[in-house]
């Protein structure tokens, strides 16, 4: 059966074409998707493509920086940290260049790989997701949109424009180049630190335990310790590590990112 | 859909979502583009995208409606090698030669926008791209020597073993 393409050209014709979504698949960049159908997937497809809908770029205004959802992965390499740093790590050039923002935060975990390495950085730098769907549009903290993002279009995600310093510790898994399992990801900001983990859970998660515990004075390390009851019943064990693995190396990355806060540098 | 492949035209009215690696070896015969993991993690199937590489097997065709595409076929042939190609030849940067293809496009690629890479630089290129044959050092080199500027007077065939540095610095180019 042969697939229908949806190509709006602008970001209004994008949300009248997806409603509330129902019977359609959202197409970003494709490096999720195509995979998925190569490997006997869904056939004949009612597709909405993002590529044409003017989603595609970065703008600093009003104290914000805005990232479309269709945004390539390779435009934030040089972006604030610890997003740029995350953004390097994700594959390849050729799939960076390819894949989208929108299609990283709202891809399924696999089988095999829990991907979404853009998430952690995100919920780090406080990002929001604007979506529209059934109910119309909605902005919420990117935490959030991940809970709840079944059935919606992300439009782009915004996060303020402020000067901070940042941390990313990454466990990487040797291929042609490395992927990432796990990384941790801290940004402070006026003495708030925000704490995120990717890899762990089915999606990016957001470390309260840790941020309580610096906020009440406990050491780096003692805090990194905590992220464990952050996942607790939530880690992934996979292809690229078993839950075991996870539970033990991740108190370490974000012990490492936390340090790099006191370094000042990502 | 309208498809340029190393400047030819193309009408298509194959299924939007079919990747522009089946459109290109099944229905214009174009197979220097090869078909290896079709999960976009080896490189065999790059090619350039008005200019810029990408996996053939990761883009579907509807995301390619109006470009320009260029696969290794559009770079050079056997009787008129381009100097990516025959520095290939010339360090015995292929072997099998499935990884040839996508490697010789990227590398076509970074030359494009960094004419003088660093071998870090030409290394993280590559880094989608693997090979089972050569361990990686002569396609490094390879690459290297074009970035360098060296030249090479063969185009096909025509070099027995072992005289490479004669070869290798009296050309005129490739
Ligand atoms: C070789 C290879 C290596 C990879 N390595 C990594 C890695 O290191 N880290 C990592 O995180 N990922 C990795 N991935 C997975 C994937 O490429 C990325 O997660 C990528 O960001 C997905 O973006 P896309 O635009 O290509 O998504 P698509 O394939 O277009 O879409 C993915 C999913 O998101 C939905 N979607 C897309 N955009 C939107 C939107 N705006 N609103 C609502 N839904 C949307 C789609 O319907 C689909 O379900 C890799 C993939 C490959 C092939
Ligand atoms: S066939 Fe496309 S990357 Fe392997
Ligand atoms: S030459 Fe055989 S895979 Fe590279």
């Amino acid at each position: 059966m042969t697939s229908e393409i949806l190509l709006p050209t602008s970001q209004e014709e994008a949300i009248a074409s997806f409603g509330d979504g129902g019977g359609l698949t959202v197409l970003g960049g494709g490096t999720a998707l195509m995979p998925e159908l190569a490997a006997g997937g869904p056939s004949g497809l009612r597709v909405l493509c993002l590529a044409r809908a003017g989603l595609d770029g970065v703008s600093r205004s009003n104290g914000s920086v805005t990232i479309g959802a269709a945004c390539p992965i390779s435009a934030l390499e040089e972006l604030d940290e610890p997003l740029a740093t995350a953004a390097r790590h994700v594959a390849d050039p050729e799939v960076r260049a390819q894949a989208t923002v929108g299609g990283n935060i709202c891809v399924e975990a696999s089988a095999e790989s829990p991907r979404g390495d853009l998430q952690a950085p995100l919920i780090a730098l406080a990002a929001t997701g604007r979506s529209s769907g059934a109910g119309g549009e909605r902005t919420e903290p990117i935490e959030n949109f991940l809970a709840s993002r079944d059935g919606r279009l992300l439009l782009e995600v915004s996060y303020p424009d402020t000067s901070r310093v940042a941390g990313y510790a990454v466990a990487r898994r040797p291929h042609a180049h490395h992927y990432p399992i796990m990384a941790a990801c801290a940004a402070r900001d006026s003495g708030t630190t925000r704490v995120a983990v990717t890899g762990a859970a089915r999606t990016g998660h957001r470390c309260t335990s840790v941020e309580q515990a610096l906020a009440s004075g406990a050491t780096a390390d003692d805090a990194a310790a905590r992220v464990v009851d952050d996942v607790a019943g939530e880690l992934r064990d996979d292809a690229l590590a078993s839950a075991w693995y996870r539970e033990r190396v991740m108190p370490t990355l974000v012990a490492r990112a936390l340090a790099q806060l006191e370094e000042g540098s990502a | 859909m309208k498809l340029t492949v190393n400047g030819r035209a193309h009408d298509l009215a194959s299924d939007p979502l079919r990747p522009l690696l089946h459109v290109l070896r099944d229905e214009l015969d174009v197979t220097g583009p090869k078909a290896g993991c079709q999960q976009g993690s080896c490189g065999t199937c790059t090619i350039l995208v008005d200019g810029e590489a990408r996996r053939s097997c990761l883009t579907p065709l509807a995301l390619v409606d109006g470009a320009e595409v260029t696969t290794i076929e559009g770079l050079g042939d056997a009787t008129r090698l381009n100097a990516l190609q025959a520095a290939f030849h010339q360090y015995y940067g292929a072997q099998c030669g499935f990884c040839t293809s996508g490697m010789i496009v990227a590398a076509h690629a970074l030359l494009e926008r960094n004419p003088a890479p660093t071998r870090h630089d030409i290394q993280t290129a590559l880094a989608g791209h693997i090979c089972r044959c050569t361990g990686y050092v002569k396609i490094l080199d390879a690459i290297e020597a074009v970035a360098r500027g060296e030249t090479f007077t063969e185009t096909n065939g025509d070099r027995q073993p072992g005289v490479e540095e004669s070869v290798a610095k009296t050309g005129v180019s490739g």
